[in-house]
């Protein structure tokens, strides 16, 4: 049985997406089947990220509504052949997604993957609450910004009573990613630090994330930054998380942080 | 002049964090609300039972750690009041 995992983070913007594509893409170099499910209906950009725009034929809401089945919906990444996407409907709204449907394609999903991640709309409405409640585990998207850990403060909220886990009076597990995190700004004291925003959300971290231009060049390009550039910082910082998520136990290291006075005067390069 | 105002210009994280703080104790208290009213009724009525005191110095509150969720209950009991519940 697949497992299930949410990328999710209240506030737009922070990195849900980019996250969903490179996380799914680091696990599937792993060798395991991975499918990213983008339920963001209506303003979809999983398919986008991962360079699938074009390929888009059915999507989630034509296999709930029965208008296809789930197998002509799933594209295959042209990178890895056990990489999958289950895009979003573009045309229509989040109301098109009903509880009964999402349960009905996340049990079939569970049966042939093994990992199944879902790139929750922001915001925690309808669309927001449907990605998560069928979740094992939740990724909290949450840069270090006073407005972006309140929403995921909110968020770790609705994961501990809106979920299925929840319900049941399980623990879900919930896991703190750190984006767009600059060494540099939080060293001068003009960016909250890691520790701190560890300290107000009380949720255990998966990976820090470091600013850099390698994501928005990734995403130009249609490919998860994990596949654009395996070497690059952030690619590197996705691929521990994903190992980290697999069950790994690793050092955690702060992106960028050995910079001396010599990367400093020749280039701001680090991450 | 404008070298001067970066060596000077103070830090604006530690402001960021305080201010998260403040605010999040007070959001996942009234996000909690009703649970947080029902239980504070409940252990009044318990507590009333058996002393007297007053309604305005019981405080039931809620806040998170990284495992569990913390219900913390402050009760003042006048010193004269067991006394008082006896009579």
């Amino acid at each position: 049985m697949g497992k299930v995992i949410v990328v999710t983070s209240g506030k737009g913007g922070v990195g849900k997406t980019t996250s969903t594509a490179a996380l799914g893409a680091a696990l599937a170099s792993r060798g395991e089947k991975v499918v990213v499910v983008d339920f963001d209906v209506g303003l979809r950009n999983l398919d986008l990220v991962m360079g699938a725009e074009r390929r888009v034929v059915y999507d989630l809401v034509n296999v709930i509504q029965g208008d296809a089945k789930l197998p002509q919906a799933l594209i295959r990444d042209k990178r890895l052949d056990n990489l999958f996407l289950l895009p979003a409907s573009q045309t229509r709204d989040k109301d098109a997604l009903t509880s009964e449907g999402v349960e009905r394609v996340m049990a079939d999903l569970k049966r042939y993957f093994d990992w199944i991640i879902c790139d929750s709309p922001a915001g925690i409405e309808r669309g927001a609450t449907l990605a998560m409640r069928h979740a094992d585990m939740a990724v909290v998207v949450t840069n270090p910004e006073v407005s972006s850990v309140r929403d995921s403060d909110r968020i770790i909220g609705l994961l501990d009573s809106k979920t299925l886990k929840a319900e049941n009076g399980e623990r879900m597990e919930k896991y703190l990613l750190l984006t767009r995190y600059d060494v540099n700004r939080a060293e001068r004291g003009d960016m909250l630090k890691v520790d701190d925003v560890l300290e107000i959300l009380s949720i255990p971290l998966i990976g820090i994330i470091p600013e850099s231009m390698d994501v928005l060049r990734a995403s130009n390009i249609g490919a998860p930054v994990t596949l654009a550039d395996a070497k690059s910082a952030p690619a590197q910082a996705y691929f521990d998380a994903a190992r980290r998520l697999a069950g790994e136990v690793l050092p955690m290291t702060i992106p960028g942080e050995k910079r001396g006075l010599f990367g400093k005067i020749f280039g701001r390069k680090a991450a | 002049m404008n070298m001067f105002r970066l060596f000077n210009r103070p830090k604006s994280a530690p402001a960021a964090r305080e201010r998260l703080q403040v605010l999040l104790a007070h959001e996942r208290m009234v996000v909690g609300t009703d649970l947080v009213a029902v239980l504070r009724e409940e252990i009044l009525a318990v507590i009333a039972k058996h002393v007297q005191l007053d309604a305005d110095r019981v405080t039931v509150k809620m806040d998170r750690d990284e495992h569990c969720t913390i219900l913390e209950i402050d009760v003042e009991i006048p010193l004269n009041a067991s006394a008082q519940a006896a009579a």
